[in-house]
């Protein structure tokens, strides 16, 4: 199959193939807040706005453990909202798949909604009045006018954070520990790195390799988007 | 013709300041002045796109907005039909879907025309498929026309709707524009600063300047 052809051991397979789920599943996750938020700083003139831009900007700029030390107090079985979640439902985050999704969300989303907010400052605010003067509603004319006009760029913000999330690394480290079931594609890179033997280090490179073919594709994918992007508008 | 009543002030965050009042009953109204003068400004509080600091809007028996009494209607619910300036055609929509959107919500308002007529009487036929970046000026500002002619509006606002058009194609512009005032009788507020196109086609003019009414 795939893992033979592109010579990967089952082990690594999983790792890669993981870590895609893992990211699909954030993309999909963050992707109603990272339109909401997109929308709101692309239009919004509020107090306070600078304070959200740099909230949201955080993860792009801090240590991405420091990020996962802050997910796990936030969340941990022991964390604010995470300990009243495991006391009261038993749900537990921290140390699952779970975490892994969280985490690589949290790190995705920064480049999710700048590309989503550039999306909507491009796009001519005037359009959502006229649909409005037309007789749409608010969210009539924003789910039928301005996103639909949004949404290359919406796309390609998907697949950035997408891309930004199959090589999450410090993060999930933190948060989501290594466990099988939160082996991601760069924490498998960093396990086999540190074991020593040709045999690891091989399936390490074979791993490296799939992880920049992926990168590539991904980012290349983004690339074009944006670019067609800005034929259309003219 | 219902009447429309509009006496409201507004004061913009560049310091321009927007304090008119005027009555009309005629089919067709004319709203003139030099550019800025305020006749958009006008027109987009009319239609509910922004808020006028005080006032009081009304037409016919519709009260849209009453800073007294707290009342601003949305948008969305003043029945008006609006034909931009520069179109404001949905780029992502064809021909046929920009007529249609606001006929879709019309929300119960009695129709006067259908798509068929609208297309008829202002020769869209050939274009219904067609996207708007693929169109010309003055195509553009017949399918902008037919849009506000099909949300079944109660009031029509008319933004200089010749201003994008070619030289020699606004006389038949206008023509369409004749032609469809005739035969649907909406009542109309137009916008232009052209005195030759406000001869033809208004019974009413107001004259607006530096935000006043001045006639």
């Amino acid at each position: 199959m795939l893992a033979t052809f592109l010579g990967l051991a089952e082990e690594d397979w999983s790792a890669v193939w993981l870590s895609t789920r893992v990211s699909l599943a954030a993309v999909v996750l963050s992707l109603p807040f990272g339109i909401a938020l997109g929308w709101v700083l692309a239009r919004g003139r509020f107090r306070g706005k600078t304070f959200i831009e740099t909230l949201v900007n955080l993860p792009l700029v801090l240590p991405p453990v420091v990020t996962g030390l802050l997910l796990l107090y936030l969340l941990g079985k022991r964390g604010l909202v995470g300990g009243w979640l495991y006391q009261q439902f038993g749900i537990e985050i921290a140390l699952t798949w779970k975490a892994a999704v969280i985490a690589v969300a949290v790190m995705g989303f920064p480049l999710l909604v700048r590309a989503v907010r550039l999306a909507f400052e491009e796009s001519d605010p005037r359009l959502y009045q006229a649909a409005r003067s037309f007789g749409a509603g608010p969210f009539d004319a924003f789910f039928t006018v301005s996103l639909p006009l949004a949404r290359r760029g919406v796309v390609a913000g998907c697949v950035l954070a997408f891309a930004r999330g199959l090589g999450e690394f410090g993060a999930t480290l933190m948060f989501a520990g290594i466990l099988p079931e939160t082996r991601t594609l760069a924490i498998q890179v960093y396990t086999l790195h540190n074991q020593p033997g040709d045999d690891y280090e091989t399936r390490m490179w074979r791993v490296v390799a799939a992880s920049v073919v992926l990168a590539f594709a991904a980012l290349g994918l983004s690339e074009y988007l944006a670019g067609r992007r800005r034929h259309a508008s003219a | 013709m219902p009447r429309l009543e509009f006496r409201c002030r507004l004061i913009y965050e560049s310091g321009f300041h927007v304090d008119a009042a005027f009555d009309s009953d005629a089919p067709v109204t004319a709203l003139c002045g030099p550019s800025g003068s305020g006749k958009t400004s006008v027109l987009s509080m009319i239609a509910g796109l922004r808020r006028p600091d005080s006032g009081f809007i009304r037409l016919g028996d519709r009260v849209l907005f009453d800073s007294a009494a707290g009342v601003h209607l949305p948008p969305e619910r003043r029945g008006v039909g609006y034909v931009f300036q520069n179109h404001l055609l949905f780029p992502h929509l064809d021909v046929r879907g920009n007529l249609l959107y606001g006929w879709r919500r019309r929300r119960g308002r009695p129709a006067r025309a259908d798509l068929d007529k609208v297309t008829r009487v202002l020769e869209l036929g050939d274009l219904l498929g067609r996207m708007p970046a693929g169109l010309s000026g003055g195509e553009r500002q017949r399918v902008a026309l037919g849009r506000a002619l099909l949300c079944a509006p109660a009031l029509l606002l008319l933004d200089e709707p010749l201003a994008s058009v070619d030289q020699d194609l606004k006389g038949r512009v206008l023509d369409y524009i004749e032609r469809a005032l005739a035969d649907w009788s909406i009542p109309t507020l137009y916008v232009s600063h052209d005195p030759g196109e406000i001869a033809r086609i208004a019974g009413r003019v107001i004259r607006l300047d530096g935000g006043h009414v001045s006639a």
